[in-house]
């Protein structure tokens, strides 16, 4: 649900966000040396197949967006592993599609990288309970953030998205929820088992 | 291995296959330009035409194609079922007090169809294609380097990773996990995801030590023999032609033409 297709947003929001995510991606793509450049590509496939997996909510399923964890690993590397998993969707998958690929990637890395820039130094020099607390608060800001933000395109292009904005945002409630135990398992296991991928600084 | 991804690119034809694939983003990009700039139903229903044209002349296996269009139609259905009710306008019928408005019908109608369009579109000029050769494409165009890496290293990976993540359901289920709504399903997929990680961060180290081992200095040739011909000239113009037909006749300059439409 994170994806919206072409065609729905007016062109001014389309020509924002691809200037913003070139702009993000430019940066991100500077700071990211050929050192690392296996491990941001290992990530983003990594995050890509965890997306893939369906989780029951009630009586429904949520696939997980993840993009609060990737975040929190990655840094600013995050932009440009988000910007090749969504187009990989795209064009594979049919999630989204061509023009928008600036705006969805917009949506998704921007909160990725608040939870990196914010989130990600806390969770160091946290151990146990308080990691697994921080993380799922980084689950449910990547989550809520990317919303309110695919609100926002719809809204910005036309008004009378509205009402299907609202619906949307209704449908994010059970993904949050889940997003928020799922990331603070995760980094509570991560912390665990290999702690010098939280404390590597940022890629 | 590949099939996963790619909507069945051995049952296209010789001539198609052959085609250099910076010819399919090309002109996968001009038809989505073309789409979003149209903005009657029966202009976006011909171009719509011509995508299913295309699909049929690439023999796109049509059940696969409907299955990755499941997905997708879930978001259009919830974005324009109440778009003719929250646009003002003429009404055209009542539901439950709420009043639809023919505007708004006409805007669901256009958003669905150009949406549509370049859905099918893409999965059928891009999806048909191997991942490496869209990523060779995306090289051959110029864009930077290291985003070029990055999205043929991660093409690479995900199928790695896919075995990586299958095997570890296979331990999961031989252990009597069934996915629930509890917080016990919900630890288990975090530390399945955390496992998914740690396992392909060690991998990335073996990567990085092996490619340096190899030499790398910041540069992966592409190895393609893609040549651009003159068959792929013709194609994409004949091809730009042919979509921006319904925009030419949408602005009305076809009927400027001798022996066009009358107004």
């Amino acid at each position: 649900m994170a994806h919206i297709p072409d065609g729905v947003l007016s062109a001014p929001v389309l020509v924002g966000g691809a200037l913003a995510t070139a702009l993000a991606v430019g940066y991100a793509t500077r700071k990211l040396d050929y050192e690392r450049l296996p491990q941001a590509a290992v990530l983003a496939a990594a995050f890509f197949v965890a997306s893939l997996v369906t989780v029951p909510v009630g009586p429904s399923s949520v696939h997980l967006l993840l993009n609060g964890l990737m975040g929190v690993l990655l840094g600013w590397a995050a932009v440009p592993a988000v910007l090749v998993a969504l187009l990989m969707q795209a064009v594979f998958f049919g999630y989204g599609g061509l023009l928008v690929l600036g705006v969805n990637a917009f949506n998704i890395a921007l909160p990725a990288l608040l939870c990196g820039l914010l989130i990600a130094p806390r969770l160091n020099r946290t151990q146990g309970r308080n990691t697994f607390i921080w993380g799922a608060i980084a689950g449910a800001a990547g989550v809520a953030v990317t919303g309110l933000l695919l609100c926002l395109s719809l809204l910005l292009s036309s008004p009378d998205y509205l009402p299907a904005g609202q619906v949307i945002l209704f449908t994010y409630l059970p993904l949050l929820l889940v997003e928020a135990f799922v990331t603070g398992a995760t980094l509570q296991f991560i912390q665990r088992v290999a702690p010098e991928l939280l404390n590597r600084g940022h890629l | 291995m590949n099939s996963l991804l790619s909507l069945g690119s051995e049952r296209q034809p010789t001539w198609a296959r052959k085609r250099d694939p910076r010819l399919r983003v090309v002109a996968a990009l001009w038809l989505a330009l073309v789409a979003v700039s149209l903005s009657q139903p029966l202009a976006l229903a011909s171009l719509l035409l011509l995508v299913l044209l295309l699909a049929g002349l690439l023999r796109l296996p049509w059940s696969l194609l409907f299955q990755r269009l499941l997905a997708f139609e879930g978001f259009m259905l919830v974005l324009t079922l109440m778009l003719p009710f929250s646009v003002a306008g003429d009404p055209l019928f009542q539901l439950a007090g709420f009043s639809a408005s023919e505007q708004g019908v006409e805007r669901a109608l256009v958003i669905l169809l150009r949406a549509n369009t370049v859905v099918i579109g893409m999965l059928t000029l891009l999806g048909t294609l191997e991942p490496e050769q869209l990523g060779h494409a995306l090289g051959r165009l110029k864009l930077p380097d290291k985003l070029v890496h990055l999205f043929l290293l991660s093409v690479r990976y995900l199928f790695v990773l896919l075995d990586e993540y299958r095997r570890l359901r296979t331990a999961m289920r031989a252990r009597a996990f069934t996915p629930r709504s509890d917080r016990h399903t919900w630890r288990s997929y975090g530390w399945l995801v955390g496992m998914l990680l740690v396992r392909s961060m060690e991998r990335s180290q073996r990567v990085l030590a092996a490619m340096k081992c190899r030499g790398f200095h910041g540069r992966l040739y592409l190895l393609d023999n893609n040549r651009w011909q003159l068959t792929d000239s013709g194609l994409l113009l004949l091809f730009i032609l042919l979509a921006a037909g319904p925009w030419l006749w949408e602005s009305g300059m076809l009927t400027a033409l001798p022996g066009g439409a009358i107004p």
